[in-house]
């Protein structure tokens, strides 16, 4: 790491009085993942914090004029641009700062964006912003599509997902392509620190937002953010798909520095005790866009969805640190 | 301001020029991308970062839509931002240009005009920047050189005014401009800084009740580019068409100031009438081609025919009273439009001088001439011939064909 | 209700005037969270997940504090309690 990593030691107790950043009174769906990812991110900033934040449902809900949720300076410009915005405010900063004309002190900058504005319309401007050598955290929550515009696959939906632009047909069972590697995309930039995390595991999310926070240069963060809405499931039970996704090695989550990498404990704990592992089926089974393909005729690709899984953890297991 | 001493005399072309007074304008972030004819600003200016020279964070983005977009970001942070494109690149930037606008950053951008694709031309002709014309930047063409200089200082003044807040752009002819050596007299750097002085940032009232300098800053945090609904939108919207408006006096009032300064002033800032007075045929130009037809309104002159030129020097705000009080006495008017508005009759210029005339009594003959597109020259016979034209028509009383096409094999 | 305000009155470039915390999403539920306080260990589980941050830790009273004009009764915090204290009903007036 950059700076000496003392990692940062917290109790439930600091983190539920420090006040909210994201604050009550957003227009998210009830039972939201995303909104539940960001209240969290908030929690783990250190000092002075911009945010920016690309067009996508977490930016509607909380910037509907006059109403804002933000307690810390925001700016939203388009869909592609979390990563070109931080790229900007980073370098006004910088030089602004060698002129005298603001404070002397370091500034976090998080860039914000769903999948949308992060594997398909906005990946040009954060590879660019990656190799130039910003500093910042680019914080993705992926609620698996287009969510909201209406639930539209993305590069991040899952194989077999029914969305409304790869809807459960009688010819075409849902979307047929994988979901894109985007941590994998990310850590081939050779960044100081690419990381995954799933709200459910909230301490093991928020040191890895100041982790983040505290690399000098950019670093980049996937956290899995269920939506109810657009997944047809039970909100109550969005932190419980959370859990489920990292159980069944669907989300696994894990961290590299440098370009080392290591498992983290949820994780960890099945790589060490595969008798653990859940299948697809227990995360898949509640979620309304999989719904079509617990039927006979679709029976195959279950299967191919669990054997992609599988690949992907033994691929995974391989490029970690030994447990 | 005082007028300033001694003047240096540079050899620069456009681009260089533009590099330079972007140099001198303590200028804080840049973010570009290359692109024919506007890459000699980006590597003059690139070499004045390597070298030390300026105090620019200098960021050499991937597109066109993130060097825009990454100078909005850093003008809301309230940094001075300066950026260059043509072309494609401008129009690549299409929806940040309204975004930019909308966001109210001073912006300031040299568009080396070229001609848009398909098929790929990378010579000179204005549809890029003209395409762009409702987008809510102030549009300022140049002549030559020395006013792309000129122009780009000014720039920052206009764009920067509290009253004003919309980003600007300076125009100059690909290749014509950009790629051509001329004379410049620069100023000393004191006096250009002085003159742009500290970037101005209005106060707006935020979220926590406090009314505070318009920028992101962690002391006073603000929410910036929020979605506004069927309830508010507009309003926004109805600003920025005022902005426009305090705009058209700024303009006039820098180039004021700037002629004490150092001597040159264009016009009134909105247009610039020559040999109009008692002119019977004029022509009215935007940009470069304007000198050229300088040059004929004298020859003709000499033969003792009445022609006039009004260069149309700021496009946006369309300076509507100037171009009216310009032009009542014309009897016979053409407009040379350097781009096409495809199944418009005719270019945008002919279209904006002509509603700006509608509510004059008396209508002059007004006939427009597309030319240069993709970079084709216009010979000074050609032009010449536009003046002929007029005259003809003025004679005949018949108007032959509202659009010509200026040396276009037919 | 007060009269929007017009364009000569508004913040340029639509910086936002007020905070979130005016806009009471309280009124979307129709299951509401009640707490069985004995069977609460004060985990602070619920504190974490709630999408609206509407259950709040109150220190200085050592007490949890359900703030029903924002929760909009999705159920996370029942589902995750861990000893179950909490039980989604029917909202009640």
């Amino acid at each position: 790491m950059t700076s000496t990593s003392q990692e940062w030691k917290f109790t439930t107790k600091e983190i539920a009085e420090k006040p909210d950043l994201f604050l009550s009174g957003h227009r998210a769906c009830a039972g939201c993942g995303p909104a539940t990812v960001l209240r969290l991110i908030m929690k783990a900033t250190r000092g002075p914090t911009i945010v920016t934040e690309a067009t996508g449902c977490m930016e509607v809900v909380s910037s509907i004029y006059p109403y804002t949720s933000w307690a810390v300076p925001w700016l939203h410009t388009a869909f592609e641009t979390a990563a070109a915005n931080a790229s900007g405010i980073e370098a006004a900063l910088k030089v602004m700062r060698k002129k005298g004309r603001v404070k002397d002190e370091h500034v976090d900058i998080i860039a914000l964006a769903g999948d949308g504005g992060t594997y398909d319309i906005g990946l040009q401007a954060l590879s660019g912003a990656v190799e130039r050598g910003h500093d910042f955290l680019f914080i993705l929550y992926d609620n698996e599509g287009y969510m909201n515009t209406g639930i539209q696959r993305s590069g991040g939906t899952p194989m077999g997902a029914a969305t409304t632009t790869t809807p459960a047909g009688s010819v075409i069972p849902g979307k047929l392509e994988a979901k894109k590697p985007i941590a994998e995309i990310m850590l081939a930039h050779e960044m100081e620190y690419v990381a995954t995390a799933s709200a459910y595991y909230w301490r093991d999310l928020l040191t890895k937002v100041r982790k983040g926070l505290e690399v000098e240069g950019p670093a980049f963060l996937h956290v899995f953010a269920p939506c109810p809405r657009g997944w047809r499931s039970d909100p109550a039970k969005t932190m419980e798909y959370s859990k489920l996704a990292v159980e069944s090695c669907v989300f696994p989550v894990w961290e590299a520095v440098n370009g080392k990498r290591q498992l983290s404990t949820p994780s960890k704990l099945i790589a060490l005790a595969p008798q653990k592992k859940k299948p697809v089926n227990d995360y898949m089974k509640g979620q309304g866009r999989f719904r079509h393909l617990f039927t006979p005729q679709n029976q195959k690709v279950l299967d191919e969805i669990q054997r992609l899984t599988d690949e992907r953890w033994e691929q995974l297991l391989k490029k970690c640190e030994p447990v | 301001m005082k007028k300033v001493g001694k003047q240096e005399m540079m050899a620069l072309n456009g681009d260089e020029a533009v590099a330079y007074a972007a140099k001198q304008s303590d200028v804080d972030v840049v973010a570009a991308y290359p692109i024919t004819p506007q890459t000699i600003i980006v590597e003059r200016f690139s070499e004045y970062v390597a070298n030390g020279e300026v105090q620019t964070e200098f960021v050499c983005t991937e597109s066109e839509h993130s060097a825009l977009t990454a100078c909005l970001a850093a003008s809301a942070t309230g940094a001075r931002t300066f950026t260059a494109s043509a072309s494609a690149g401008l129009a690549l930037m299409h929806e940040m240009l309204f975004v930019t606008s909308g966001c109210r950053a001073p912006v300031v951008m040299a568009i080396a005009n070229r001609a848009l694709s398909a098929p790929l031309n990378i010579h000179g002709d204005q549809s890029d920047s003209m395409a762009q014309r409702d987008s809510g930047w102030v549009q300022i063409y140049v002549e030559n050189t020395q006013e792309a200089y000129d122009s780009i200082i000014q720039a920052f003044r206009i764009a920067e005014d509290v009253g004003v807040s919309l980003p600007v752009i300076v125009g100059l002819d690909g290749f014509t401009l950009s790629h051509t050596l001329e004379n410049v007299k620069v100023l000393p750097d004191d006096v250009v800084l002085k003159f742009v002085g500290v970037r101005p940032l209005p106060n707006v009232l935020t979220h926590e009740g406090k009314s505070v300098p318009f920028k992101l800053d962690p002391e006073n945090p603000m929410t910036m580019g929020p979605i506004a609904l069927t309830n508010y939108y507009f309003e926004f919207k109805r600003q920025q068409e005022e902005a426009m408006k305090n705009a058209l006096e700024k303009i006039q009032e820098i180039n004021k100031e700037f002629a004490k300064m150092t001597g040159r002033g264009y016009g009134d800032g909105l247009v610039e009438p020559y040999q109009l007075d008692d002119a019977e045929v004029a022509v009215v130009c935007v940009g470069s081609t304007s000198g050229t037809l300088k040059t004929i309104v004298d020859e003709l002159r000499q033969e003792g025919v009445k022609a006039g030129l009004l260069r149309l020097r700021t496009f946006r705000p369309l300076p509507v009273e100037a171009l009216r009080s310009a032009l009542q006495s014309v009897k016979a008017v053409a407009v040379m439009d350097k781009s096409l508005s495809f199944g418009a009759n005719g270019g945008a210029v002919y279209h904006e001088v002509r509603h700006a005339l509608y509510d004059n009594k008396v209508h002059p003959t007004i006939v427009n001439y597309i030319y240069g597109l993709g970079g084709r020259d216009s010979s000074t016979s050609e032009l010449r011939r536009v003046y002929e034209d007029l005259l003809r028509m003025l004679k005949t009383g018949s108007v032959e064909k509202p659009v010509h096409y200026l040396g276009l094999r037919e | 209700m007060s009269r929007e305000k017009s364009w000569k009155e508004i913040a340029p470039a639509g910086v936002c005037s007020k905070s979130s915390v005016g806009f009471m999403t309280g009124d979307w539920k129709t299951y509401m969270p009640i707490r069985d306080l004995e069977k609460c260990t004060l985990c602070l589980t619920c504190v974490m997940f709630c999408p609206d941050g509407a259950i709040r830790w109150r220190a200085e009273l050592g007490k949890i504090e359900f703030d029903f004009s924002f929760c909009k009764g999705c159920g996370i915090c029942a589902n995750e309690c861990p000893t179950k204290a909490i039980k989604m009903s029917l909202e009640q007036e």
